[in-house]
């Protein structure tokens, strides 16, 4: 597939080593070219400096084609509002953001957004992990 | 009415000291203590510090009985959220957003934001009514964006002068509302008016036909 991943922090870059290797085509997006340090060195993908919330930076990542958007950057708002272009605008099929504040995320994914709360997973494995 | 305003620099902390004059009861919602502190010495306890994206600073500022949010942060996706926030989870009937980049404006259409207001936007309308040499100037854009009314002022070198309206073919969805000419002041167009130079016609048209309207009428 081809697939879109805005921030590359530790998570971003995870995921496109991930599905670099797996043979997909992958373009990261990132405000801050230190950021791309965090990419294997043999990553096969391509690297693209700019603001995914930022119409014109998607369509040069080439959000149009696209099969999946991610946004996972260290903001909510980033990225609750990057993935609303990505699915409203460009009708990207498959959209999955970030959202660390439990009840943003609630908030969302009514709305009809994928979104995962790392927080709100976190908290229950720590849970599990505690009661074990 | 009572207001809610995200964001307490100088857009919101100007904006308040009006609205608060007009009567209105007004809440700022604003992160910074420094800013928060100089509302709440200036304009009196009217400001809450805390982040205006979240759930529970919305409740505690009384969201639910708002008749209108107003976010005026300089980051887009902060005013987005805010208000999808208060429309979606409290419901309140009147969002308006400022937008920080113009190009956002379908995107926040789209999420249902009542109103966005873009600086950007309304200084550039601004300078087309400002420089004479501006060919096209827009008046108005009607309210679901997809049609406007400019005003186009035909150039003395045009190849429509002297012709009359009906043999002018304009482009689809565009009509003449109105001509205002030097000595003949504004009158309503017929098949029969012949244009002059320097007239200034009225039209309704898509935002994406005005470089061929303009092109027609100015023969550039």
């Amino acid at each position: 597939m081809k697939l879109v991943i805005m921030g590359c922090g530790r998570v971003g870059a995870q995921l496109a080593k991930l599905m670099d290797e797996e043979g997909h085509n992958v373009t990261i997006l990132d405000v801050d070219s230190y950021s791309f340090r965090r990419l294997p060195s043999d990553f096969g993908g391509r690297e693209l400096l700019g603001d995914g919330a930022d119409e014109d930076t998607l369509r040069r990542a080439g959000i149009e084609e696209a099969d999946a958007f991610v946004a996972v950057t260290q903001g909510d708002n980033r990225n609750v509002m990057a993935a609303q272009i990505a699915k409203h605008i460009f009708n990207v099929p498959k959209v999955v953001c970030r959202i660390y504040d439990p009840l943003r995320e609630e908030l969302y994914e009514t709305l009809g957004l994928d979104a995962i709360s790392p927080t709100k997973v976190f908290a229950q494995l720590l849970k599990e992990r505690l009661e074990s | 009415m009572y207001i809610i305003v995200i964001g307490g620099g100088k857009i919101g902390y100007y904006l308040s000291r009006t609205l608060l004059s007009e009567g209105h009861e007004v809440l700022v919602i604003e992160k910074d203590q420094a800013k928060c502190q100089h509302i709440s010495d200036e304009l009196g306890s009217i400001c809450i510090r805390g982040d205006g994206c979240e759930a529970t600073t919305l409740a505690e500022a009384g969201m639910g009985r708002a008749n209108m949010l107003i976010a005026v942060t300089p980051e887009d996706e902060d005013n987005l959220v805010s208000c999808q926030m208060a429309k979606q989870k409290f419901n309140v009937p009147m969002t308006i957003a400022r937008l920080n980049n113009p190009k956002n404006r379908p995107i926040f259409k789209k999420l249902g934001i009542d109103v966005a207001v873009s600086s950007i936007d309304l200084i550039l309308e601004h300078i087309e009514e400002e420089v004479p040499t501006h060919p096209l100037t827009h008046l108005l854009s009607l309210k679901d964006g997809e049609q406007e009314i400019v005003e186009v002022k035909v150039p003395p070198t045009s190849p429509v002068v002297g012709k009359r309206l009906k043999d002018i073919p304009l482009p689809r969805d565009s009509f003449l509302s109105l001509i205002i000419g030097k000595e003949k002041g504004a009158q309503l167009p017929t098949p029969n008016t012949i244009i002059e130079p320097d007239d200034r016609l009225i039209a309704v048209t898509r935002p994406e036909l005005e470089g061929e309207l303009m092109a027609k009428i100015s023969g550039s």
